[in-house]
């Protein structure tokens, strides 16, 4: 083949391949468009003050009532409640991971994490109906377990991967020179871990925080399956609660196009966008922050 | 006699947590093995349900999810390979690229019910596609889009510059130099990272639920422009809204089962690349 030739087809391979990069940029800015349109069709009818400060959601009720407080509070509650158990339990198993456990030892829960980490989120769901559920309810005697503790549990398990494999590399990006100054001291293992390797690998835990909470929020089908989804204002830990997520997931498939519930659910999930995006480049601050001052 | 106690409550304390996780791990895998495993049999995974979803297999939803799968593939990884190959061999770092890499970290954190809505929007309203397999297939290859670039680009970031400027001092052109020396070398990386891709998306519901999954079809599965069984949903369905759910949470259980064998055949193909690469470096 000619030189000519050979070097115009580099030039068109590197045209396409620049095309499928500013597509990725244009999928965010659809994305964004999306929520952006029909949230503003929404508020043409429903007042944004209205949206935002209601503590009723009934799309359904006569007059329709679009509060997003019982779904945000609801998400939070099942979020927080998930990150409670997942953070001390995530951040002690990467501990182990990176400060005490042997070669075969992380050999055998390494990949056991990823395979965590791999288990789809309808059969964790699924789980918390036919297990968890049931367990709860002979507990604390209700009923039935399908509550925010319930989904709570079920996402700390789905956030736990995410925040111990993080948490595990800001611990190994630690510097060992560290260590060896405090054990220099006559600090033991355990002081060392404590006061110094979590400290130094603060910003990289929490950046593995932000990435299990931004998981945790924007889990649909194991909050859908396992928290009941009573549309009241969330009780406490142990009533039916309905997120932000499952409220689009139940009634996106029911409601008539272009109306004024179609659009309202467009505007919930333009308020879990912002939410995620905001949790993100939190994490994303901290990444960096963890960059800067290894590197320093 | 307190010193020779405190180390070995510290040292509990971590064990206590890692035996938490395992503990998890294991009561799901018992859970769904121990009562997903009798109803596993030939007929489960080779028939059509039957008596309103009581009796009978799941075939259909098995076929779905391959096919869907494979959509999902074809989308995400041209789209996704092309990408990567863009910012890590042809950009340089201006601010086109670092919109670019900011667009796929963002899209990488969109919950998936987001990806959802986006794909109801475009694809089965705007582009009139209606709910169908192909577009819920589209919907699932832009959620998995942003994996395959990132762990492309990672696969050929850790081809050293030597190897490229080789390639060039012998005068192959840009693009020959990726097509024969940097792709093949860069493969084993790449293909680890979509199948990873592809066991998270055949688990995907969130984003199938408005875009063309259905509970029952009565035409074995295979139409690309008409709604389709999948496993996930399948599940998802069983256990909550069919009209007897105490009657056929076996069959939940042993779909279940086969979804979970799925997703981890896949990553076992994954680590097995992996494995086989590493031992030859």
């Amino acid at each position: 083949m000619k030189l000519g030739v050979r070097e115009s087809i580099d030039k068109s391979i590197k045209l396409v391949v620049k095309t499928t990069g500013l597509l990725v940029i244009a999928i965010l800015g659809g994305i964004f468009f999306m929520l952006l349109w029909n949230t503003i069709a929404f508020f043409l009818k429903i007042h944004p003050l209205d949206f935002i400060t209601g503590t009723q959601w009934n799309p359904s009720g006569d007059p329709e009532v679009y509060g997003i407080l019982p779904l945000l509070v609801s998400t939070c509650l099942v979020t927080l409640g998930a990150m409670v158990i997942a953070i001390p339990l995530g951040i002690g198993t990467a501990a182990y991971l990176s400060e005490y456990a042997s070669m075969r030892v992380k050999s055998v829960l390494k990949p056991m994490i990823e395979m965590l980490a791999a288990v789809p989120s309808v059969a964790i769901g699924f789980l918390g109906i036919v297990v968890l559920g049931p367990g709860i309810a002979d507990i604390i005697g209700l009923s039935n377990g399908l509550n925010a503790m319930n989904g709570a549990i079920l996402l700390a398990v789905m956030a736990l991967p995410t925040i111990i494999t993080v948490t595990d590399d800001a611990l190994h990006g630690v510097p060992g020179t560290y260590r060896e100054a405090s054990y220099g001291v006559g600090a033991s293992k355990w002081q060392t871990l404590i006061k110094v390797t979590i400290p130094a690998a603060g910003p990289g835990i929490m950046a593995a925080v932000m990435l299990g909470v931004g998981r945790a929020i924007g889990e649909t089908m194991t909050v859908l399956m396992a928290t009941g989804n009573a549309a009241a204002f969330p009780k406490g830990f142990f009533h039916s609660v309905r997120t932000i997520t499952a409220t689009i997931a139940i009634e996106m498939g029911e409601v008539p196009y272009q109306t004024t519930h179609y659009y309202s659910l467009f505007a919930i999930a333009a308020v879990l966008f912002l939410i995620t995006l905001g949790v993100n480049l939190t994490g994303e601050y901290f990444v960096n922050k963890f960059r800067k001052y290894h590197s320093a | 006699m307190m010193r020779k106690i405190t180390p070995v409550i510290e040292w509990g304390t971590l064990l206590l947590s890692t035996g938490m996780v395992c503990f998890f791990m294991v009561v799901i895998l018992w859970d769904l093995i121990s009562k997903g495993a009798p109803s596993l049999s030939w007929e489960f995974v080779s028939t059509l349900p039957r008596a309103g979803m009581t009796k009978g297999g799941i075939l259909p939803a098995i076929i779905g999810t391959v096919l869907l799968t494979m959509i999902t593939a074809l989308v995400s990884v041209p789209f996704g390979i092309s990408c990567a190959i863009y910012l890590n061999e042809y950009a340089t770092d201006n601010w086109l690229t670092r919109t670019i890499r900011a667009s796929i970290r963002n899209l990488s954190g969109v919950p998936s019910i987001i990806y959802g809505l986006f794909g109801l929007a475009l694809f089965v309203q705007g582009l009139q596609m209606g709910t169908s397999m192909l577009s819920a297939g589209f919907t699932l290859g832009l959620l998995s889009l942003p994996y395959v670039i990132i762990t492309t680009e990672e696969a050929l970031r850790r081809i050293p510059a030597s190897t490229r400027e080789a390639a060039l001092a012998v005068g192959a052109t840009q693009f020959e130099s990726i097509r024969d020396v940097v792709m093949p070398t860069a493969l084993p990386g790449i293909l680890t990272g979509v199948v990873l891709t592809l066991s998270r998306a055949a688990g995907e519901t969130a984003p199938i639920l408005f875009t063309g999954v259905a509970f029952y079809i009565n035409n074995p599965a295979g139409f690309l422009n008409q709604e389709f069984m999948a496993l996930p949903y399948h599940l998802y369905m069983l256990s909550t809204q069919h009209q007897a759910i105490e009657q056929v949470r076996p069959l939940a259980y042993g779909t279940a089962l086969v979804l979970i064998i799925v997703v981890f055949l896949l990553n076992l193909t994954a680590f097995y690349i992996r494995y086989k690469h590493s031992k030859n470096d």
